[in-house]
C-alpha cells in the first residue's frame, strides 16, 4: 500500500516561509539479494520526489536504495500567491502518487 | 540482586533502575525516537491511523452500516475506550482486547468476515481507535468476571519460561533500564501498541511484540489473540494503570 501524509499550514502571509512535511508509506525494498528461497528480491523504491507550486517546480529529490522504509521528506517554500502545491512520489513500478494542497496567501 | 546466569550473559551490566516504579515506554526511548513519537508530521504510525479513519468511514456492503454509521465521530465516541481494554464481554464471558472487540462488531454488527489478526485493516482500525485515547490514563478492571483472567496473566508474567528459563518479570521488573542487544529494557507495558517498530518497518500489535519476547527466551510463541496473551495483556494493562496511552508509539 502506497500512500502519504502531508503536513502544511493552509494559509500564509505573502513572503512567509512555509514548511511542507511529508511521510510516504512505502517498503523502499532495496533489492538485489536472494530471499530465503534463493530468488533475487527485486528493487522497489520511490526513486524520485517532486513538488510544484502554481505549476512551477519548487523542490526535487532523487532517492537511492539506502533510504529506509516510509521516507520522511520536508522542505520549505516562500508563499507568493494563492495556488496549489502538487507533490509527486514515483516508484520503480512506474506508479506516481500525487497529493495536492491548496495554499491560500493573504496580503 | 543475583542474576540468573543466562541473563547475566546477555546483559551489558549497567546500574539497574529501581524496580519499584513502573515507567511508561517513552521514558526508555532514545531522544531521537522520543522526538519522532511526539511529532505527528514525521511519525510513520500516523499513516496507519489515517488508514484506520478511512476504514472507519467505509461502508462494508450495500445494506450494512460503516463503523461511523453506528458510532459517529470517533474523536468523541471512542475517546478513552482503549484505556479500558482488555475487558470481559458480558454476553460471552470472554476476555476481549481492542482488536477482538473490533472483530466482534465487524462480524456481528456488519455481518462481514473477520479482518484477521495482524491484517492491515485491523491494525489500522486499532491504531485509529487507540489514538483517540492518546495520553489518557489506563483504567482496566480486574475485579468480578475479570479476576480469573487477571490471576492467570499475573502468574504467567512471573513464570520462568523457555530454554533460557526466564520470566517476563526478570527482564521487565528486575532489569528495567539495563541494555540488552542494543535495546534498553523497559518496564514492558503495552500502552504504546499498536506501535511502529523500526525493525518491522510497520505498525504491529502487542501480541506481535509478545511473540518476539517469547522467541527471545526460546519459549512457545502463542498465537495472535490466544488466551495466554490476552490474560497477559490484562495483567500488563493493570500494571500500567494510571500511565498514559502512547499508541501508536515508535519503537526500535
Ligand atoms: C450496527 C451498529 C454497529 C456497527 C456497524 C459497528 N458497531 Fe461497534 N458497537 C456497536 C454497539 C451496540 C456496541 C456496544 C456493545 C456492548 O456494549 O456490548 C459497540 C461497541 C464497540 C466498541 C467497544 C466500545 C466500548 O466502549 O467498549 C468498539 C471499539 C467498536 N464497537 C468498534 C467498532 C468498529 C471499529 C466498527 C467497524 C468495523 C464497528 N464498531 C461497527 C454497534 C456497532
Ligand atoms: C530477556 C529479557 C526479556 C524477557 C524475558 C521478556 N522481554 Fe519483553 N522485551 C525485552 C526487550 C529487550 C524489549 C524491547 C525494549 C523494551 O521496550 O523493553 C521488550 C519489549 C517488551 C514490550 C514492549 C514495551 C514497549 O513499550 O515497547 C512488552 C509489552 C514486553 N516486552 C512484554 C514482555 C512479556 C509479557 C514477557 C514475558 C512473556 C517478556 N516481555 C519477556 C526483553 C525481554
Amino acid at each position: 500500500m502506497f500512500n502519504a501524509r502531508v503536513t502544511m499550514k493552509p494559509e500564509a502571509a505573502k513572503g512567509e516561509i512555509v514548511e511542507i512535511r511529508t511521510v510516504a508509506r512505502h517498503p523502499m525494498e532495496r533489492g538485489n539479494y536472494p530471499d530465503a528461497a534463493g530468488r533475487m528480491v527485486p528493487r522497489m523504491i520511490i526513486h524520485s520526489f517532486r513538488a510544484t507550486y502554481g505549476g512551477e517546480e519548487i523542490f526535487r529529490m532523487e532517492l537511492g536504495p539506502g533510504v529506509s522504509a516510509n521516507p520522511y521528506i520536508a522542505f520549505t517554500t516562500v508563499a507568493t500567491e494563492t495556488g496549489d502545491i502538487v507533490l509527486e512520489w514515483t516508484d520503480d513500478s512506474g506508479f506516481t502518487l500525487t497529493r495536492t494542497l491548496r495554499l491560500t496567501v493573504a496580503g | 540482586m543475583r542474576l540468573p546466569a543466562s541473563l547475566a550473559a546477555l546483559l551489558l551490566i549497567l546500574p539497574a533502575a529501581t524496580a519499584a516504579e513502573i515507567r511508561p515506554g517513552r521514558d526508555f526511548l532514545s531522544p531521537e525516537l522520543r522526538a519522532l513519537q511526539e511529532d505527528e508530521a514525521r511519525h510513520p504510525g500516523m499513516l496507519w491511523v489515517e488508514q484506520g479513519e478511512e476504514v472507519w468511514r467505509r461502508t462494508p456492503a450495500l445494506d450494512k452500516p460503516s463503523c461511523a454509521g453506528c458510532h459517529g465521530d470517533a474523536a468523541g465516541t471512542m475517546r478513552g475506550v482503549a484505556t479500558r481494554y482488555p475487558m470481559v464481554d458480558r454476553a460471552s464471558g470472554r476476555l476481549l482486547n481492542l482488536e477482538l472487540r473490533i472483530e466482534q462488531c465487524r462480524m456481528e454488527r456488519q455481518g462481514q468476515p473477520a479482518f484477521g489478526y495482524e491484517s492491515p485493516e485491523l491494525l489500522a482500525l486499532t491504531a485509529y481507535i487507540a489514538y483517540q485515547s492518546r495520553s489518557l490514563p489506563m483504567t482496566v478492571r480486574i475485579d468480578g468476571a475479570a479476576a480469573p483472567f487477571f490471576d492467570a496473566g499475573r502468574a504467567f508474567f512471573h513464570e520462568r519460561q523457555g530454554q533460557l528459563n526466564l520470566a517476563c518479570s526478570q527482564c521487565h521488573d528486575d532489569n528495567a533500564g539495563r541494555r540488552l542487544r542494543g535495546d534498553v529494557i523497559s518496564n514492558g507495558v503495552g500502552t504504546g501498541f499498536p506501535a511502529y517498530r523500526l525493525e518491522w518497518n510497520a505498525v504491529g500489535s502487542l501480541h506481535r511484540r509478545l511473540r518476539a519476547c517469547s522467541l527471545g527466551v526460546r519459549a512457545v510463541q502463542f498465537d495472535y489473540g490466544s488466551p495466554d496473551y490476552l490474560n497477559l495483556e490484562l495483567y500488563l494493562a493493570w500494571r500500567a494503570r494510571g500511565l498514559p496511552m502512547e499508541a501508536p508509539a515508535v519503537r526500535r
